[in-house]
């Protein structure tokens, strides 16, 4: 750890001090989180599920690039493989096999109380987000600056993840692939069309 | 860059929670509930740049359970609509008395 760190209650107060990035950098920071920004106020608008399903997509790929630029090269590709690749192709293959594709003539959206409970959760919310603008992150627990840089270097965009994950998560991997198991069977039961003779 | 990330991530989970909030259609409601995992995916991310790649491990399980959860999650919905013809959760009552 750096010797520059303080023990003691204030270590918390202390933020982690980012270093400078390049204009180029901000932009494009910022450009992809506006979008993801815009695509989810479009995604939660919009009536029909289809458009809606394609509007998180969105989202879903601008937050990709921002795990680029977050320096988590493998999980970006994880977010569009398996993310907007898999898991929302399955969402609009349920939409279509449903036959949602078309808005209800039922009420979407819920009535009175709902929406003023939902308006005073988003004013609560709001507040968290400026405390959190100005988020003062501990620096006890941080990693002296320029490791995680070397570690990306050294060890690649997969090793990185990959070493803690199959060394002191072992456990909970497995556990994962069990519970993928699980899922499959169970979706495939819960799925399946009942006949009357069993 | 911290700071603004964690912003975003919460304003992308107040987004779900108001879609969860005030939408009657199952699956919208469903959609809203990945793009919350998304942004506190965002959130391990964005901090595991300053406290090593253990978060980043964590965003890898929360998307496996994503895709356990969702492939339960459709299932159940394919069910209730063969049962009742519609995913509108206001006329899926059973456990009302």
């Amino acid at each position: 750890m750096n010797s520059a760190l303080h023990v003691g209650p204030l270590a918390l107060l202390q933020s982690v001090v980012e270093p400078a990035y390049p204009l180029f950098y901000t932009f494009h920071f910022y450009l992809f989180g506006v979008i993801a920004l815009a695509s989810a106020i479009a995604f939660v608008t919009r009536r029909s599920p289809v458009a809606a399903a394609l509007w998180l997509v969105n989202v879903m790929f601008s937050l990709a690039a921002l795990y680029v630029m977050l320096d988590a090269h493998f999980i970006a590709a994880i977010q569009v493989l398996v993310y907007a690749g898999a898991i929302m192709v399955v969402f609009l293959f349920v939409i279509m096999l449903l036959n949602l594709g078309s808005p209800d003539e039922l009420a979407d959206a819920r009535g009175k109380w709902g929406m003023l409970g939902a308006g005073a959760l988003a004013l609560i919310l709001l507040v968290e987000i400026a405390v959190l603008a100005n988020a003062q992150v501990p620096v006890r627990f941080a990693l002296p600056r320029g490791a995680v840089e070397e570690a990306l270097a050294e060890k690649g965009a997969v090793g990185v993840v990959a070493e803690p994950m199959l060394r002191e998560h072992l456990l909970a991997f497995e556990l994962v692939s069990i519970l993928l198991l699980v899922a499959i069977v169970g979706a495939v039961v819960v799925g399946r069309r009942r006949t009357h003779a069993g | 860059m911290l700071a603004e990330a964690l912003a975003l991530s919460a304003a992308l989970f107040t987004i779900g929670v108001i879609g969860v909030l005030t939408r009657r259609n199952a699956i919208i409601i469903f959609l809203c509930v990945e793009l919350m995992l998304n942004a506190v995916n965002l959130t391990f991310v964005a901090l595991s740049r300053y406290y090593g790649a253990t978060g980043q491990v964590f965003v890898f399980f929360v998307i496996s359970v994503a895709a356990a959860e969702a492939a339960v999650g459709l299932a159940i919905i394919i069910a209730i609509f063969r049962h009742k013809q519609t995913v509108n959760l206001q006329n899926i009552n059973l456990l009302r008395g």
